[in-house]
């Protein structure tokens, strides 16, 4: 508590961690590459540099604010110290930045354009690395690298999984992976976290969008959208609107006219995960079995670190498939079943995330060779399409969507939502339709952005243990517990990126907590305009289970078979 | 043998100091790194058998009851210039470059009829210097930290014992309060020897004040400066001396456990704190409450993975933990939360050797030696174009022109003294304006140079100033963690435009550059050692601007050491035609008709300098 002269301004600060958060709160920008308030200070960029009254440089990211402080920010010796710092940083950078995809959203290009840098006075002396484009989700582009180190510190601190790091030393440092493997060969989950804070080109998502144009414009194929609950609360970011603005309607309209054959909503996928999830676990209740906790299937970082990490608990992780496989599926079958031309059935994923991208992928989401979901495109990659086929998209009457599941519940839009799963599992349990017994749900804990949350929900005369996290670091320290005997659930929700789907790396940057909170609160919001509230409710699910699914119940599962 | 308490330790450093007084004499062979390559270890092997042979008893390890002859590997004496050297005690003899064939004689004469072997000793203007002491590279020296290097044998508990080594320990266990011992070390005014001279005693009473159960004592013997060998001969030749101090550390800080991080490239240190570690566990000196006195303390070896910034504290620290060695942001301080982020006591390895005579001496006996400011003494390695290479001691405030030129003995082969280096590759040079300059932390920085660790690199009039702060810019930035932009990207630049200077393509808007580039280093890098990567080209800069110029303008290195930049002609006068000279040129440069003046075509010459051996009449020269 205190406070601080700034540029001559006085501020009070609270308990702002480090002066850099007083200076931006006194509403003067200082640039940083390496800083991000959700993860270690790490102070490599050594743009965030002030001067004391004495002279004394120092970076405001890692210095406590201290009371009576006087500090300068923008004196002349501090501009030429970070011209002179991103001068070296371009001059070793790949320049090809009318080329680069992250140009006009790259920071290097925004601080460069910020503190003048007109001219590099160095030659570009850096040998060419080979690109890393094998994996599904991810492209690493080391050439672009400008070693911040934002990427290592995501992977290690939020979840936890540290595949990538620093090898060898001076200017041969290099962001890598163990031995130089590709992403795909390492542990990586693809949550793509580390291209959510890469300042630069260097971490980008790996687009299908060229394979999404063959199929549309191919006349043998029946083309067919899905689109997850957390792409309509970001999508229009990308065009100017606030974060939270739901967007459904001009997606649809834009899928259109992209010439998208049929559009649905995945969350028709989430509540046929509701329905089955829930029963997996009142089963598993009933038979009081002991591998409890029950975990959440639907995240495929979440899956993928439990297969490598935790193989021991994947008895433990729900045999449900992720809502968009079981869409897929179920896509696919209605579409064989009533289809009169012999159009080959294209499923599109619109997601939020760059592991679907590998989950779509993975052999036991294919049936007879041919896959379920056979191209995901993220929500970036989406608003990339709209742009270019010139679809201005805030101009777009909104549409609605195709039948026969143009229906959507609430509770499988707040799957997009880290809790919503478990609360939409709640809301299948409570079978009073009152507002009060959804307040209860709501209120009971499992809501918000903390990363770790619990509940204690009572359901037939029983007392349910619920956990909720989301980050891998998180989901593993509540393992541990679990482990210990320290803490007991009946059921575990995990989701791995911040906020759940809605901080997906797939979605638009840039993303912080602020912008997760709208994110969340715009999910909250189509939950409350929809008519349908639980996920038994919605005419399309039960027309499933009383036609397709009658018989071929087991496409929503994962088959012991199938796990590689 | 566990000694448990005062009254044994008392015993046992009796019954040792007898042991020591029954060696009628003793032969300390030099067995520093240095020494021992120069073959001191047969030289030690030879004088052993050759004691045997004669029928005289000799002792090894203070381990007869019979009068005898101590034969040793010491640490290092010192004038490596002169190795392998072999003192003989008590008469203080220091016989020099001794060879295998020497031992005869220094068995037969010295040990045998108590006679000198003149031809070893070190003679000056007819004079032989026949005592160690008297010899003028010592007579100016002050060993105190070094004083056990070359007077005892490194491996041996109860020589180090016998020659009063833990009685500081014993001293600050049984007789004092933490607090004292810290306010000890607050009034010895005792500055870290590891290039910054932060007052120890306020680090260690920092860390005491500290409310942690967990504390760590760490000691920095990462010595990664060219040139320098400080620690690593107080390592080889003492590592009792650091160990006590250590220990005593650990007391005045309540810390639980102590580090010493030493750099793999010193096999022989880690062995002898290897050694030492060992025997100061079996005689209950480490361990489970030390001489009775409730303190219980150990000391871990970790050898470094041979990078130069883990000398820094923070990458020192995540470098034991496995973690990749990069320096951190400060706050949090190594005070508050260093080695697995507990409290730790950080300090070199000279500073910890410092220790245990302070206590035992008291501080206004060690404030005697010095300045003010700065006392106590302070080893430096003496390297490069002077007469006695080597590592000496003195005190604190002691004139740079006595170092190099009483101590040194002046520059090798009559040439002029230019410039030395102080600090390594974070150090300034220092000129001819210096000499009389005290050498103490707040003169050099004054001058924009630092004691670093201590090596002092001498450079004499055929040195080119360029291509020195290149050399020195190359170490950094191959060094460089790579962290932070300006030391990384920076350094690079600087190394790539002083590359470009000595090669005959800078210009004078590159030192323009240069200036600018540190400028920007020395005030934005994360870490010390990037905050002064720059200074050798500051000082350099400063001090020998004209020889930048001339390198950028004239195209020119007048000491010919740059040699893109050399040319090489005939002169033809002086020419007899003989064709020599293009008959060994390797590109075919030269060309001529017999008898008649040969000519260089400048841009097939490669500048080997082949033609220049080969010329009769020293008609090619370079210019």
């Amino acid at each position: 508590m205190g406070h601080m002269i700034i540029d001559g301004q006085r501020i009070e600060f609270g308990d702002e961690k480090n002066i850099l958060a007083v200076i931006r709160k006194a509403g003067i920008e200082l640039p940083t590459f390496c800083y991000h308030s959700e993860l270690s200070v790490y102070g490599a960029c050594r743009m965030c540099m002030i001067e004391d009254k004495w002279g004394s440089t120092m970076t405001s990211c890692s210095t406590p604010p201290k009371d009576g402080m006087e500090i300068k920010t923008n004196t002349e010796k501090l501009k030429k110290y970070r011209k002179m710092i991103i001068e070296l940083l371009l001059a070793n950078h790949d320049r090809d930045c009318t080329t680069c995809e992250k140009s006009g959203r790259c920071k290097l290009q925004e601080i460069a354009l910020k503190v003048g840098v007109r001219k590099i006075r160095f030659g570009q002396g850096k040998k060419v690395m080979p690109v890393d484009d094998l994996g599904p989700s991810i492209v690493r582009n080391p050439n672009k690298c400008i070693l911040c180190g934002d990427c290592v510190r995501a992977c290690q601190e939020i979840q936890g999984v540290g595949v990538l790091d620093f090898a060898y030393r001076g200017s041969d440092l290099q962001v890598t992976t163990a031995f130089n493997k590709a992403l795909h060969a390492v542990d990586c989950v693809n949550c793509g976290q580390c291209r959510v804070v890469c300042p630069t080109g260097a971490l980008m998502i790996k687009k299908e969008i060229d394979r999404a144009y063959e199929a549309l414009q191919n006349k043998n194929m029946r083309v067919i959208a899905q689109i997850a609950p957390a792409v309509r609360v970001a999508i229009g970011e990308e065009f100017g609107l606030e974060p939270g603005a739901i967007s459904m309607g001009k997606i649809v309209a834009a899928l259109r006219k992209l010439g998208f054959d049929n559009i649905f909503d995945t969350a028709v996928g989430a509540d046929l995960t509701v329905i089955e999830e829930a029963e997996e676990l009142m089963d598993r209740i009933q038979k009081k079995q002991n591998t409890m906790p029950l975990f959440s299937s639907c995240c495929p970082a979440w899956f993928k670190y439990a297969e490598q990490k935790h193989p021991e608990l994947m008895e433990n992780v729900s045999s449900c498939r992720s809502p968009q496989q079981m869409f897929g599926a179920v896509i696919k079958e209605q579409f064989k079943r009533q289809q009169k031309d012999d159009r080959q059935n294209v499923v599109v994923a619109i997601m939020p995330c760059t592991a679907k991208k590998h989950e779509a992928a993975r052999p036991e989401n294919s049936r007879n060779g041919i896959r379920d979901v056979d191209i995901v495109i993220t929500t970036q990659e989406l608003a990339i399409m709209i742009q270019e086929n010139g679809i201005i998209f805030n101009e777009l009457e909104e549409e609605a969507l195709d039948m026969p599941f143009g229906f959507t519940s609430g509770a499988g839009v707040i799957f997009g939502v880290s809790g919503g799963v478990s609360e939409a599992v709640l809301r299948y349990y409570y079978k009073e339709r009152t507002a009060s017994t959804l307040k209860g749900i709501s209120y009971s804990g499992i809501r918000g952005m903390e990363g770790v949350k619990e509940a204690t929900v009572e359901i037939d005369g029983r007392q349910v243990r619920i956990g909720v996290v989301h980050g891998l670091k998180n989901a593993e320290s509540l393992i541990k517990k679990i482990v210990n005997g320290q803490e007991r659930f009946d059921f575990v929700e995990v989701m791995a990126c911040p906020g759940g789907c809605i901080g997906g790396a797939g979605q638009p940057i840039p993303q912080n907590s602020d912008v997760r909170r709208k994110r969340a609160k715009g999910i909250y919001k189509a939950d409350n305009e929809s008519p349908i509230k639980r996920s038994e409710d919605n005419p399309a699910v039960t027309n499933l289970y009383e036609g397709i699914l009658q018989s071929k119940r087991e496409i929503l599962h994962r088959h012991e078979n199938h796990q590689n | 043998m566990i000694i448990n308490n005062l009254e044994e330790l008392q015993a046992f450093s009796e019954k040792s100091k007898q042991a020591l007084n029954r060696q009628r004499k003793k032969v300390l062979v030099c067995a520093g790194t240095g020494c021992v390559a120069g073959g001191s270890l047969e030289i030690y092997d030879r004088l052993g058998q050759l004691i045997k042979e004669r029928g005289l008893l000799a002792d090894l390890e203070l381990e007869h009851e019979k009068e005898g002859i101590g034969i040793k590997k010491s640490g290092c004496h010192g004038f490596c210039e002169m190795g392998p050297l072999v003192r003989i005690e008590p008469e203080n003899y220091l016989y020099l470059k001794v060879g295998i064939e020497d031992c005869e004689d220094i068995v037969e004469k010295t040990l045998m009829r108590d006679e000198p072997v003149e031809r070893l000793m070190f003679s000056a203007d007819n004079h032989i210097y026949k005592a160690q002491e008297d010899i003028p590279f010592y007579h100016k020296q002050t060993r105190m930290v070094l004083k056990n290097c070359g007077s005892i044998n490194a491996e041996s508990f109860t020589e180090y014992v016998a020659k009063g080594g833990y009685e500081a320990l014993r001293k600050a266990l049984l007789e004092m309060e933490p607090m004292e011992v810290c306010q000890s070390i607050i009034d010895s005014n005792l500055r870290g020897r590891g290039g910054g001279g932060y007052p120890a005693g306020r680090k260690w009473s920092q860390v005491l004040k500290q409310n942690s159960e967990v504390k760590y004592v760490v000691c920095n013997g990462d010595e990664g400066d060219p040139g320098a060998f400080m620690d690593r001969s107080i390592m080889e030749g003492d590592p009792h001396g650091i160990i006590e101090g250590m220990i005593i550390a650990g007391y005045a800080t309540k810390s639980t456990a102590g580090y010493i991080y030493v750099r793999a490239e010193y096999p022989l240190a880690v062995e002898r704190l290897r050694i030492a570690i060992g025997s100061a566990r079996k005689h209950g000196i480490l361990g489970k409450n030390i001489l009775n006195s409730g303190f219980s303390f150990d000391i871990n070896i970790n050898k470094g993975a041979g990078a130069f910034v883990c000398g820094e504290g923070s990458a020192l620290t995540a470098s034991i933990e496995g973690e990749r060695g990069m320096p951190r942001v400060k706050p949090p301080r190594t005070v508050e939360q260093g080695l697995w982020a507990k409290p730790t006591v950080l300090n070199n390895v000279e500073t910890f050797a410092n220790v245990p005579l302070i206590i035992k001496n008291g501080s206004d006996w060690y404030k005697g030696f010095g300045t003010e400011n700065s006392p106590g003494t302070k080893a430096f390695a003496i390297t490069g174009n002077v007469n006695n290479t080597g590592l000496i001691e003195v005190p604190m405030g002691t004139a740079l022109k006595e170092v190099i030129f009483d101590i040194g003995g002046g520059i090798k082969n009559g040439k002029k003294f230019k410039a030395v280096q102080i600090g390594g590759p974070s150090g300034g040079c220092l000129t001819e304006e210096h000499l009389d300059l005290p050498l103490d932390f707040d003169s050099l920085k004054k001058v924009g140079a630092m004691i670093g660790s201590g090596g002092l690199v001498v450079m004499d009039e055929d040195t080119c100033m360029v291509e020195v702060a290149r050399f020195f810019m190359n170490f950094t930035q191959n060094e460089s963690c790579g962290k932070c932009v300006p030391c990384r990207e920076g350094t690079k630049r600087m190394l790539e435009i002083l590359e470009n200077i000595v090669n005959g393509k800078g210009t004078l808007e590159d030192l323009d550059l240069l200036e600018e580039l540190s400028d920007t280093i020395s005030n934005t890098a994360l870490c010390g050692l990037g905050k002064s990567a720059a200074s050798p080209v500051v000082s350099t800069l400063k001090y020998f601007r004209n020889e930048y110029i001339e390198h950028v303008v004239d195209k020119k290195c007048s000491t010919h050491t740059c040699k893109a930049l050399a040319s090489i002609v005939i002169e033809s006068e002086k020419c007899k035609g003989c064709s020599k000279c293009s008959r060994v040129c390797p590109v075919n440069a030269i060309s001529g008709k017999i008898k008649e003046p040969f000519v260089i075509n400048k841009s097939k010459c490669i500048k080997c300098g082949a033609c220049l051996e080969a010329c009769p009449f020293n008609a090619i020269r370079e210019v």
